[in-house]
């Protein structure tokens, strides 16, 4: 069931068309992406100058929108250029051969080095762990910004920053870590460890898994660079016609949003083609790890629900630009329609960062406790459920806008629903627990502390749910915490708990374990003391993205505000632990030391670069633990003739 | 060798596994009860938003309820992972792996549909509370858009007369960075202090003059946004005199966080009064009159009054308006100012 195709077999070593290797500073590279990126911003500014020269410039920044907008574009496609990713499908175009790329992609996981961490690389494995740094540099750079809005909101009346640079900050952070965090699992883990989990060698298109992670940093440092023009002062909602009215930082909210929706569906594109078309003989959909159901379910959600986002970012760019008017009022259009259509993406959007912690803790909670997952198929629909529900709730967001009214019961009643779904997840969860011998390694802390922290998330959602009750909760800081305590204390622990689970694989370096649980308690307990007393600010009306608020409130903030920085403080020797154990430490681990009957830690750590030295037959569930007699997971040197007889072609995979 | 002692032998395999589910099942019935009381008896008095309103009182109700539903569930989760992280934690030496339980026998998938089914139960019943709540107290304070299909029986009059069960109208128009409120009841005269009267059902048109607000009455237990040109409705009934806070609940630009005041609720008698003087000063001042007229939305492009149309839509466009100035085109320069 791969696909096959006639492989062209080059001599090792040899660049494109069949040169030799140049040395690093001449191969495509971040450092030529960087170089690509500035000239075609200066290109696209002057392009965006000469088209609208008649055009008033805002005396502030002394442009206006179209040479920005324009200098983004042409920016991010001279990075991609400078990364070589055009390379390949401009010699195809012209008729040139180019090297097989999945003998590429296995010379890129065998070179030693660091280097091949910097290049547009066609190993998957090689993509999982630019993800991994990617995704952890974004997610400290949104955590910077959530100190700096928690020390603004130390005091009702002495201010920090000004109303405009605390609306950047607040902006900063909610984007950051809503538009970054998308893939904080699906790209390094899902990445990484789908394809060796379903027996593949490789993935689906290797081309758009690395594309979809070089369209990262673009996004990050196009919304970072937001802050040069004063940021943006819509948040992470983008509702119009703020973002209309707004300055040339609102350019980069929407410009940075519609890469990351391009490299989620990209990702996701992949990784579901992958899924249908890769396994190795004998992966059933009904043996395949519960990660992979989660994975396979967020992508899906990823290609479905963010080219409505990059739609409504486009629109927006051009309300900004050319003065349509989708979402102008006063001009005919409407601002509903740009709720509608974030939101349309948005609810999706947080599922998209809560079902892949799903998936890790459905992966590792029977590799600690010993015993298989409880209810396979239930965990199975619980997943499909919650995708397909998703697409169903999105108006909850819209209950006191003014949408018609008796669309509020029914958009109560499917958001009601998709508790069920979700409580799966908990039913599995529990049945895995009974009669259990549960292992307290620093993975298993963080998937308990994810299901005290999701039971808390999910239950304040029910709340919202209703629609009297959401009267009073819905822009305050009960929502707050109701999102902190489901995306941060959900997907970011099973994160965590993924990190700590899976760095010996990839890397062959165990994190140290003192550090480590020193990191869970702290993160655990400050994340709770932080983010819980914010159901009660709520409650008593502090509304959202303010700078200031009742005087009676501010010592609950103030108790806040002080978690929030132990938090930080949690963070931060996390931080330090992957630099000590990973540069300094280095304590090798390369069996299996989870004794997990996952098919990724059959092979060695780091795993082979090509996965397995020839694809295994897959002979049970990764999850018979405690049965007798269970057959291993797989075979990974079936004997001749097995692998071949399972295709049509004979003597393909020899 | 002696005979085999007569006592029975040690750490006997035999002895019986204790019924967890038994246990688990009567510690969680104390907790549940026990929480619930105390939810209803100690905390829903105090629950927010409080009970200045019918609206507020009967979100207070809600919450109260939900809480009420939810604890037992929540504590059940809690309960039995604390319990199973107890009991059935690895014992040191211990590195056999588990019973093979897959949850496909016939307890299992007893265990698997009974949850599916009350989770699906309290779920349906949350729903048809919720609605319940939503229809009976007309909206339940949230917005409910330019035709609003639940609400307060009141006759709606052109001039309020109180004692009778005639609505209220007030329009609460939003701007960046202020609130202000016009009675159409009152010549449409135009306050930036928000006074109600007790006992007398209000009618909210929410609307703004730029970019999406939220009008958030907290102890009178109304939230709706401000759209422009849109008119969102909202009810109340005030049953407690006092103050209470307005704050904006939508981001609307740097002041939002400063986009605040407070309005009071007063006796029939003293609002009426408050009405009539605020309405003749403004007559005197001629402010009534430079006033547009009264209407559920507005347009703050086109003011008659000042005898021109703005053809800068300052600030709402792309570069802080400085697009659409006509007489500009071909050259840039500075604003036309208004």
């Amino acid at each position: 069931m791969a696909i096959e195709i006639e492989r062209e077999v080059t001599p090792a070593g040899a660049g494109p068309a069949g040169r030799p290797a140049r040395p690093w500073w001449m191969r495509p590279a971040f450092h030529t992406g960087i170089v690509g990126a500035v000239a075609g911003y200066f290109f696209g500014h002057w392009l965006g100058n000469f088209l609208s020269s008649g055009y008033p410039q805002n005396p502030l920044s002394d442009t206006n929108d179209i040479p920005i907008v324009l200098g983004y574009l042409f920016a991010t496609l001279g990075w991609l250029a400078g990364l070589g990713v055009f390379n390949d499908p401009l010699l195809q175009m012209a008729g040139k051969k180019v090297r097989d790329i999945h003998e590429v992609s296995a010379l890129d996981g065998a070179e030693p080095g660091l280097a091949k961490y910097f290049r547009y690389s066609f190993n998957h494995k090689v993509v999982g762990v630019q993800y991994l740094f990617g995704m952890i540099a974004y997610f400290l750079t949104g955590g910077l910004f959530a100190m700096a809005i928690r020390s603004e909101l130390l005091s009702p009346s002495y201010h920090l920053l000004s109303p405009s640079n605390y609306l950047m900050v607040v902006g900063e952070h909610g984007t950051m870590m809503m538009m970054m965090m998308t893939s904080v699992i699906v790209g390094p883990f899902g990445n990484y460890f789908v394809p060796i989990m379903i027996g593949a060698k490789r993935v689906a298109f290797p081309r758009i898994e690395a594309l979809s992670f070089w369209l990262t940093p673009a996004a990050y440092i196009i919304l970072l660079s937001g802050i040069l023009f004063g940021g943006f002062p819509f948040g992470w909602t983008g509702y119009a016609p703020l973002s209309i009215q707004a300055d040339q930082g609102a350019d980069c909210y929407f410009f940075a949003f519609g890469l990351m929706g391009l490299s989620v569906t990209l990702a996701g594109f992949n990784i579901i083609v992958t899924v249908i078309t890769q396994r190795a003989p004998g992966m059933r959909w009904s043996r395949l790890p519960m990660f992979v159901w989660g994975i396979l379910t967020v992508s899906f959600l990823f290609v479905l629900a963010a080219p409505v986002l990059i739609g409504g970012c486009y629109m927006t760019l051009m309300d900004r630009t050319f003065q349509t008017a989708f979402f102008e009022n006063t001009l005919g259009g409407s601002s509903y329609l740009w709720e509608n259509l974030f939101w349309f993406f948005g609810h999706p959007e947080v599922y998209i960062l809560a079902l892949p912690g799903f998936a890790i803790v459905s992966e590792l909670v029977p590799v600690f406790c010993r015993k298989p997952l409880f209810g396979y198929r239930v965990a199975g629909a619980g997943m499909i459920g919650v995708t397909i529900l998703s697409f169903f709730v999105w108006q909850h967001h819209l209950f006191d806008s003014g949408i018609n009214p008796d669309m509020r019961p029914v958009f109560m009643l499917t958001t009601e629903l998709i508790s069920i779904p979700t409580g799966f997840i908990f039913l599995v969860g529990m049945g895995t627990f009974w009669k259990a011998k549960i292992r307290f390694t620093i993975p298993m802390l963080f998937c308990l502390a994810f299901y005290f922290n999701f039971l808390v998330g999910g239950i304040s959602g029910v709340y919202l749910s209703d629609v009297p009750a959401d009267v009073t909760e819905h822009g305050s800081f009960f929502v707050m915490a109701h999102f902190h305590y489901t995306i941060m204390g959900g997907l970011i622990f099973a994160f965590m708990a993924g990190v700590y689970y899976w760095m010996p694989k990839m890397t062959g370096i165990r994190l140290n374990q003192k550090l480590g649980y020193l990191h869970f308690w702290t993160m655990f307990i400050f994340f709770n003391t932080t983010f819980l007393p914010l159901f009660a600010l709520g409650l008593l009306g502090q509304p959202r993205r303010v700078f200031t608020y009742a005087r009676n409130l501010e010592t609950l903030n103030d108790w806040v505000s002080i978690s929030a920085f132990c938090l930080g403080g949690s963070i931060l020797i996390f931080l330090i632990n992957l630099v000590w154990s990973l540069l300094f430490e280095r304590q090798r681990e390369t069996g299996n030391l989870w004794q997990s009957r996952g098919l990724e830690w059959q092979v060695s750590s780091p795993p082979p670069p090509e996965n397995f030295a020839a694809v295994p037959v897959v002979l049970s569930g990764p999850y018979e633990y405690g049965v007798k007699d269970a057959p291993p997971v797989a075979d990974l040197n079936p004997p001749a003739g097995v692998i071949s007889g399972t295709y049509a072609r004979t003597g393909a995979e020899a | 060798m002696a005979a085999p002692d007569s006592a029975p032998a040690p750490a006997a395999p035999e002895r019986s596994e204790p019924r967890h589910w038994l246990r688990l099942v009567a510690i969680w019935f104390v907790l549940a009860l026990v929480g619930d009381l105390l939810i209803w008896f100690a905390l829903y008095p105090h629950l927010p938003p409080g009970r200045m309103t019918d609206m507020a009182a009967g979100q207070q109700f809600d919450i109260a309820v939900l809480s009420i539903t939810a604890w037992p569930v929540m504590s059940f989760v809690l309960l039995y992972f604390v319990y199973a992280l107890v009991v059935w934690r690895r014992r040191p030496g211990d590195d056999e792996d588990g019973p093979p339980i897959h949850g496909n026998t016939r307890g299992g998938v007893a265990i698997q549909v009974g949850w599916i089914l009350g989770t699906a139960a309290i779920v349906l019943w949350v729903f048809a509370f919720g609605t319940y709540e939503l229809i009976v107290p007309a909206g339940a304070g949230g917005g409910e858009g330019p035709n609003p299909i639940w609400r307060l029986s009141g006759a709606i009059t052109t001039s309020w007369t109180p004692g009778s069960n005639d609505m209220l109208q007030v329009q609460v128009i939003g701007q960046q960075w202020w609130w202000t409120y016009r009675y159409p009841q009152f010549g449409g005269m135009e306050s930036t202090q928000l006074y109600l009267p007790n006992d007398t059902p209000i009618e909210f048109h929410v609307t703004s003059l730029d970019v999406i607000h939220s009008f958030w009455a907290y102890q009178l237990g109304v939230k709706a946004d401000a759209n422009p040109n849109v008119d969102n409705v909202a009810y109340t009934r005030p049953r407690q005199l006092g103050s209470f806070v307005v704050r904006c609940n939508e981001l609307c630009g740097i002041w939002h966080g400063a986009m605040f005041n407070y309005g009071k609720v007063v006796t029939q008698a003293q609002f009426l009064s408050w009405a009539n003087g605020v309405r003749a000063k403004e007559q005197a001042d001629g402010l009534l009159a430079a006033l547009p007229p009264y209407a559920l939305t507005y347009d703050p492009t086109v003011i008659p009054q000042l005898g021109k149309t703005l053809t800068v839509l300052a600030g709402i466009t792309g570069a802080n308006g400085y697009y659409y100035s006509g007489a500009q085109a071909g050259t840039p320069g500075p604003p036309v100012s208004p």
